[in-house]
């Protein structure tokens, strides 16, 4: 790419977002980043132009203009509605806003790139469906609901785009469940309760991608020549049997309607934001092809599912222990002592 | 365990913790991300866990990346061994450490050899005294298309056709049968069903596997098959609309036909409560002359006299490369293939002296 490329990210203040800009920062290739959110982003990123404007607005076509970008990736598609305030305004975001922006989008002379994150999770999960869900696998838009359903509306305002616009390069990104040491997901969240529910009887094949693959399949996708729907997953499977037993955890199985109360309970408790609409997953579990993103961007994940999630768990002990600042002061001495006394039989037998 | 070196991952951390005790294990010496020292153990040979190693080769080969499919077969078998060699002790200790492979389809070779064919050992050997013809017919390795009569109420006769070439054939392989998505949505059946190597009645699992270089068995019969009556006993049903006909021709994969004498006679189905199944949303209901009548103990099947048969492979390769898509040639394909079937089951029926010998 011998022409420098002016980025536009919108959502940039959340995870995704943040990190491609942070990625982005020390890139020669790239001109000029443009970020878009709603509040400013937590972390200051090095020549990161940051305008402040609701992607539902039709102002962001103005912003589109006046940054003169050539590449937009679009990351504010949120899974949780918790944050946003309420489902109703999650849906508000999700689907109006990608309507909004690509309809903006679709006016701008310089676009050459789009790059959307979907996300898995508009295959939904069913029992009778083919266990490596391929991207061309016909969706079942009927049964979806909530973010799934937010997905397939964007998708479809996207493939909208890519037909109106064909000398634009699209890419939309179905990301599997996100998982590493940094990211707050519903996944994170439930995978980090001291017990663990699930469903009786039914144990669901899962797959993760760790976050920093994540954010480097946007970036492949973004500065590779490619066209299309990829579903982007880390290699392998694991069981949430396995999972748990992975983490150390005690599995609580409970029967379906149970299962049910269950998640409602922890959401009005705050302790997991796991919509209902995606406690299925947790009873069929959702498996993607993910070879076509290897084919077309040369993507290939770092880390497989089971690394992913080992590094979750790696990292969330380590953040679990208690820290020196919120004990007091002989409580820490007594902790760096126990420490020591576990710790010195092994360093002998290392040495 | 000379190989041990070149095992992907998931593999290899399990034959270093056979090898070596945790105390004599050294740590990574990588930095992770919060600045504290990584706690994952190293790698053999390695300084670094698998997290931090520099190279990134062992993940290239993870089985589900493209150029690693062809080693997924490979997995399975190394762990189908380990299985054998593991004592009772170790399995626990593996199943409760979440220290075994599993492949992409759920396939979890360690569960299906330590559990599933020792449920099914007594009553393949003991019980319908299985008697197992050509199973050295199915090749020792690359895939094949299992194409079975399914019969007998409940599917143990899948069961039966697994165990058999787990146990008789010189390459022990595993038979992934594809399964109607009822099965799937089952508590306790479903999951088990996976682990213990079968996937979804589905073109694209069934392509999948037989990609993977996997041994797929089909019942194309499907409920049709097993829900049939007493009187239709033996007679092959329709072959669905030909899906694992048009699988084969576009994999270019050998069809091995199998017929299964014996289980029409370890559940007789003498009728169909269809009002039940409706209302619980089965595709039949079996009455049989112990169940319900008996409650659980008509769950007992009836010592049958089994015969299992492998045909010869049907080879694919000679028919063009657009076969699949002349719907008339894979009807007809179909139909010689069901043919087969029914000869060779009206061979075993003759060759069996009786309905218990």
């Amino acid at each position: 790419m011998a022409e420098k490329r002016r980025v536009l990210i919108t959502g940039v203040s959340r995870f995704l977002g943040l990190r491609l800009a942070k990625r982005l920062e020390n890139d020669d290739s790239i001109e000029h980043i443009v970020g878009v959110d709603l509040e400013e982003p937590p972390v200051e990123i090095k020549g990161l132009e940051f305008v402040r404007v609701d992607i539902r607005n039709p102002l962001i076509a103005r912003v589109l203009e006046a940054t003169k970008v050539d590449t937009l990736v679009h990351t504010n598609i949120s899974s949780t509605p918790g944050r946003l305030g309420g489902r109703s305004s999650m849906k508000e975001n999700n689907v109006i806003g990608t309507m909004q922006l690509l309809a903006a989008t679709q006016r701008s002379e310089r676009i050459k790139k789009v790059v959307m994150k979907s996300s898995t999770a508009i295959y939904g999960s069913a029992p009778g469906e083919p266990s490596i869900l391929p991207e061309d696998h016909a969706l079942k838009q009927v049964d979806l609901s909530g973010y799934s359903k937010d997905c397939a509306e964007g998708e479809q305002y996207a493939r909208d785009f890519g037909r109106r616009r064909p000398d634009v390069k699209l890419a939309i990104l179905r990301t599997q469940n996100l998982l590493g040491p940094t990211i707050h997901s519903n996944l994170a969240s439930y995978f980090s309760l001291p017990a663990i529910p699930t469903a009786l009887g039914y144990d669901p094949r899962l797959q993760f991608l760790h976050e920093e693959d994540a954010v480097e399949a946007l970036y492949q996708a973004m500065t590779v020549d490619c066209n299309g729907i990829f579903n982007v997953a880390g290699d392998g499977i694991v069981y949430l049997s396995k999972a748990i037993r992975l983490l150390g955890r005690v599995p609580i199985p409970l029967i379906l309607p149970a299962a049910q109360l269950a998640a409602e309970a922890l959401r009005s408790l705050g302790l997991v934001d796991f919509p209902t609409d995606q406690l299925k997953l947790m009873v069929y579990g959702r498996v993607v092809d993910a070879s076509r993103a290897k084919e077309a961007f040369g993507f290939s994940p770092k880390w497989t599912t089971e690394d992913a999630l080992l590094d979750f768990r790696d990292h969330r002990r380590a953040e679990d222990e208690p820290s020196g600042k919120s004990r007091p002061s002989w409580e820490r001495e007594l902790f760096e002592y126990l420490k020591q006394r576990t710790e010195a039989p092994k360093e002998t037998v290392d040495g | 365990m000379a190989e041990a070196e070149i095992i992907p991952i998931d593999a290899h951390s399990r034959a270093t913790d056979r090898d070596q005790s945790p105390a004599s294990r050294i740590r990574c010496r990588a930095t992770t991300s919060s600045g504290r020292p990584c706690r994952n153990y190293a790698g053999r040979g390695s300084d670094y866990c698998k997290t931090h190693a520099t190279n990134d080769e062992s993940r290239q080969s993870h089985p589900s990346s493209r150029r690693g499919r062809e080693r997924n077969t490979e997995l399975i078998e190394q762990a189908q061994e380990d299985v054998s060699e593991l004592g009772f002790q170790e399995w626990i200790r593996r199943r409760l450490a979440g220290d075994y492979f599993v492949d992409d389809f759920g396939y979890d070779p360690e569960l299906a050899r330590g559990l599933l064919l020792q449920l099914a050992k007594p009553l393949y050997d003991n019980y319908f005294r299985v008697k197992a013809l050509g199973v050295d017919r199915i090749p020792n390795e690359g895939p094949a298309l299992l194409v079975g009569n399914h019969s007998g109420t409940v599917a143990i006769d899948a069961v039966m056709m697994q165990y058999a070439v787990a146990t008789e054939h010189p390459k022990k392989r595993a038979v992934r049968n594809v399964a109607a998505d009822l099965v799937f949505r089952l508590p306790f059946v479903g999951p088990f069903a996976r682990k213990t190597g079968n996937a979804v009645a589905h073109d694209e699992d069934a392509y999948g596997l037989l990609k993977r270089g996997e041994l797929v068995g089909v019942f194309p019969e499907g409920y049709k098959g097993v829900g049939k009556g007493w009187r239709e006993r033996y007679k092959l049903q329709r072959f669905g609309r030909g899906g694992f006909m048009e699988v084969a021709l576009r994999t270019r994969v050998p069809i091995i036909p199998v017929a299964i004498v014996g289980a029409e006679e370890a559940y007789p189905m003498i009728a169909n409560a269809k009002v039940l199944a409706k209302a619980l949303g089965f595709p039949y209901f079996p009455i049989t002359p112990t169940f319900p009548l008996l409650g659980p103990l008509g769950l007992i099947p009836f010592p049958s006299k089994w015969r299992i048969e492998f045909g010869d492979p049907i080879p694919m390769d000679d028919y063009p490369e657009d076969a699949s898509e002349d719907a008339m040639l894979v009807f007809d394909l179909a139909d010689r293939v069901r043919d087969t079937v029914q000869q060779m089951i009206y061979r075993n029926l003759n060759a069996r002296r009786g309905v218990f010998f």
